[in-house]
């Protein structure tokens, strides 16, 4: 079994405009991902999982700094070009992210938004990319497919754009799924069900899939292997059900223990912004945006 | 207008801030405290009599003794430009605060208060709105006769709809806070919460905004000078002085020159000033 | 697409208060003058009779709800009474001033728009010095009031390089090429500010639509940074460039106001001037109805544009 997803050494840092030192987000994380298998990766937020997931992607901003190497089918993603990783990027490897209802164009119909993925790719004509992209929705679960191509996000619930994210992602048969957060931003029965849902579609498809989240329920529900992320380093990897059975590193022990966030004393993490002030923040956007702006 | 929070990230690329909040405030405000400054000593330090007339030196060219020149009539155009400040300072900043003072509690009690209050309060204000600002302008000056208070009074009733606006929006941020609420079930008057909790933390992006609309306001006063509907001659203005020069703008250009650059300086005074508030004091960016 | 039809309906009755309250205020300008508008009208050397004869033909010897009954309902017959100076018909004076307000505005809002957007999207997703640039041209665009400018055009263009005139018009079908020469300057003029003000707001909403999770899902998709700017960012930043420009017409209305007045073109603006100078109340108010009534339908137009532009407007989900 060869791995679809190589990993060796890779750290990340990013410079900053102060550029003292850049504390390393990733640091040595080595990792193999063979094909077909579904990868957990936990930790809680500010691990360094997510930049690491954007690293696989070469979705970083341009003041990281990514050292050692990332091979995606046996090709080297670090120090690729610009062009050669949009190619690959929703081709051989595609991503999912957290929020679905911000991950999709809200101007744009959910159906041509999984189009444009395969015309992005391949040199097919219009109607060829909508009847996939029809076949997808349907494939995903979005009933009446056809009827809805042209409806825009926001007359789809959450669930349902997690789906038609879902298919805009795997649209042409990616190798290897990044999925960041993918069940966070929904409820928890959708949880259920979305995960369900990539589960199904790996097994038809054969797709690789890196699970990325602080959520063990998920990683226990779905995940062949876990990977526990804590300060930018990989602890340990185990297959799940070990993981949950004997855990070897103690700050796993402490996560399983202390479920869902216990960190060991003495080793606080940065402090997330209160969630007030963040809807507080959208909120003034919002009033700014209904309200008009007139100068003279 | 808006411009969210002043960091756009584009494309990943984290804009720099070149210019530091503190230091465009200290360029703006020095513009305006100078040019009040000349404003207010204006008998002190002008080298002429503004209303001089000196026939000899009508159209005269820029020199030692008349480095602005003179105008048509002759007379000194640097001094009637240092008394024209005093017409284009007072009337913009006077119809802002005046402005201001209507507007503040208005947008207080919508923000605040809510319902109907706000509903009443917003769609009246809204009305003034569905005129162009200059052309509300002109449309008072139209029933009340041209003069400097009547522009004023104008501006003024323009720029109450905006100011409430920002008000009411950065009051209705505030107010979601817990502490208010907590100091409403502790047993506070709502005046009391109004005056010690809301109102002090909801002043910024009004402030910024006010500073905004002054550039605007000095523009529009001018302008209404310039067509002959602000401040009435004699009175010098600087709009007023740029219609008189407006003949002879080829021939004798400093006539129009000087004092359109004092316009230009006094706008960018509060357009920095007001950009430099905004990043210290609106970091959410209420004011539009 | 019910549910855009419904609202479009709904701004479009919305308009009818926004005439009405509109045509209130124009109808009491004559109404609130201090003191005898008519008196003020025919000025001191005016017989009784005269004033009373006038006083009558303007209907001001009616009640209040009578009069504006009666002017309304004039208005809507397309009936705008007479100038008291010229005795010229209102309708067909206006019909001569709006087509020159029109192309004053209309080119200078055309013009604002090419150079606005295009250096706004460079600004927004462009390299360190563009942004300089055009951060530059816009604080001298929202700094340099329109008039100043004017007169600095004029002094290089007519006075300097002596290639355009300085002033003047002639009407385009008399004479096209003339007719361009005299509006350049205006149109320059006018549309530097406007220009700048676009140039801003493109800039922000590209800006903050450019950091917002969706573009991430794009590039994830693997789109070229060219649709993503060109087909998704613009077309999300749209709804607020459009708004912005809707309501910088009326600027753009207002700022015609001086400019007309300031280059000699017989433009509504210059009516209105003329008029209050002129204490010929009936002209004024023509004109001041005529620029509202623009305002007010192209701010329906803005409204209806960014309905489509964004389909959650129309459906009430909010912006």
């Amino acid at each position: 079994m060869s791995a679809v997803l190589s990993m060796r050494n890779v750290g990340v840092s990013f410079r900053t405009a102060d550029a003292a030192q850049p504390a390393p987000a990733v640091d040595g994380v080595s990792l193999d991902i063979h094909r077909g298998e579904i990868f957990g990766i936990v930790g809680e937020s500010g691990s360094g999982k997510s930049t690491l997931a954007n690293a696989v992607m070469g979705l970083l901003p341009p003041n990281a700094l990514v050292s050692g190497s990332i091979r995606v089918n046996d090709r080297e993603v670090v120090g690729l070009s610009d062009d050669a990783l949009r190619s690959m990027r929703g081709d051989e490897v595609s991503m999912i992210f957290q929020d679905p209802t911000a991950s999709l164009d809200p101007t744009w119909p959910v159906g041509d938004q999984i189009a444009e993925t395969i015309r992005a790719h391949y040199p097919v004509n219009a109607r060829d990319a909508k009847a996939r992209a029809i076949a997808l929705m349907g494939e995903v679960g979005i009933a009446d497919a056809a009827a809805r191509y042209g409806d825009v996000p926001h007359r789809f619930s959450g669930g349902q754009r997690q789906r038609i994210v879902i298919a805009a992602a795997l649209a042409n048969n990616p190798q290897l799924l990044v999925a960041d957060e993918p069940t966070t931003a929904l409820d928890v029965t959708i949880q259920a069900q979305v995960l369900q849902l990539i589960d199904r579609l790996r097994r038809d498809h054969g797709t690789t899939v890196l699970l990325i989240t602080h959520d063990l329920g998920v990683v226990s529900m779905v995940s062949d292997r876990v990977g526990v992320m804590y300060g930018g380093r990989l602890l340990e990897t185990a297959a799940t059900r070990e993981l949950f059975a004997n855990p070897s590193h103690p700050y796993t022990r402490a996560l399983l223990a202390a479920n869902p966030a216990g960190a060991p004393r003495g080793t606080r993490l940065p402090v997330i912004p209160a969630a007030w002030n963040i809807e507080s923040l959208r909120e003034a956007e919002l009033l700014r945006a209904a309200a008009g702006a007139v100068n003279d | 207008m808006t411009e969210t929070a002043s960091t756009p990230i584009a494309g990943g690329k984290i804009e720099s801030h070149r210019h530091s909040p503190k230091r465009l405030m200290l360029v703006g405000g020095g513009i305006l405290v100078l040019l009040a400054l000349i404003a207010i000593a204006a008998p002190l330090i002008a080298p002429h009599d503004p209303e001089a007339v000196e026939v000899h030196r009508v159209l005269g060219a820029p020199s030692l003794q008349h480095p602005f020149g003179s105008d048509v009539l002759g007379r000194d155009v640097l001094s009637r430009v240092i008394y024209a400040l005093r017409a284009s300072l007072m009337v913009s900043v006077s119809a802002v605060l005046a402005s201001l003072i209507l507007a503040v509690p208005l947008g207080l009690a919508a923000g605040y208060f809510g319902r109907w209050v706000d509903s009443t309060i917003s769609r009246t204000l809204d009305l003034i709105l569905v005129f162009p600002a200059m052309l509300l302008a002109v449309t008072f000056i139209a029933i009340l006769g041209p003069g400097s208070v009547i522009a004023a009074i104008a501006i003024a009733v323009i720029y109450l709809p905006i100011l409430a606006r920002v008000m009411r929006t950065s009051t209705l941020i505030v107010s979601r806070n817990d502490y208010i609420a907590g100091s409403r079930a502790r047993g506070a008057s709502h005046l009391r919460v109004l005056a010690t909790h809301v109102a002090p933390n909801a002043f910024g992006p009004v402030i910024v905004q006010a500073s905004v609309l002054s550039a605007f306001a000095l523009q529009l006063e001018a302008g209404l000078s310039f067509l002959g509907l602000g401040t009435q001659p004699p009175t010098p203005s600087l709009g007023g002085m740029l219609a008189d020069g407006r003949e002879v703008l080829i021939q004798a250009p400093w006539v129009e020159i000087f004092p359109g650059l004092a316009i230009v300086v006094a706008v960018l005074g509060f357009t920095f000033l007001g950009e430099g508030l905004r990043r210290a004091f609106d970091p959410r960016g209420v004011a539009e | 697409m019910s549910r855009q039809l419904g609202f479009i309906v709904r701004r479009l009755l919305l308009t009818i208060p926004m005439l009405f309250v509109m045509s209130i205020v124009v109808f009491l300008i004559i109404r609130l003058v201090p003191g005898d508008p008519v008196r003020t009208m025919l000025g001191f050397r005016a017989t009784d009779a005269n004033v009373a004869e006038l006083r009558h033909r303007l209907g001001l010897d009616q009640s209040l709800l009578d009069q504006y009954l009666s002017w309304a309902g004039a208005l809507l017959r397309g009936d705008l009474g007479k100038d008291i100076v010229s005795h010229a018909s209102l309708a067909q004076l206006l019909a001569q001033r709006l087509p020159v307000t029109f192309e004053l505005t209309g080119l200078s809002m055309l013009l604002a728009v090419l150079v606005g957007v295009p250096l706004g999207v460079r600004a927004a997703t462009g390299g360190r010095w563009i942004r300089r640039l055009t951060e530059g041209f816009v604080v001298i665009g929202i700094s340099v009031p329109d008039f100043w400018l004017g007169i600095v055009l004029v002094l290089i263009f007519a006075g300097t390089l002596m290639i355009l005139p300085p002033s003047g018009y002639v009407p385009f079908a008399t004479d096209p090429v003339g007719n361009l020469r005299y509006m350049v300057l205006p149109v320059l003029t006018l549309a530097t500010g406007e220009a700048a003000y676009i140039l801003r707001t493109t800039r922000g909403a590209l800006g903050s639509v450019m950091s917002r999770p969706f573009i991430t899902f794009l590039r994830a998709k693997g789109i070229s940074p060219r649709r993503i700017v060109f087909g998704h960012a613009l077309r999300n930043a749209g709804p607020s460039i459009v708004t912005v420009i809707g309501i910088q017409v009326g600027v753009l209305l207002g700022g015609a106001i001086i400019i007309e007045t300031m280059f000699a073109l017989p433009g509504v603006g210059r009516l209105v001037v003329t008029g209050i100078n002129q204490r010929n109340y009936p002209t004024v108010q023509v004109g001041i109805l005529a620029i509202a009534t623009i305002f007010i339908v192209v701010s329906l137009i803005t409204d209806l544009i960014v309905a489509w532009l964004d389909p959650r407007v129309a459906d009430g989900a909010g912006t």
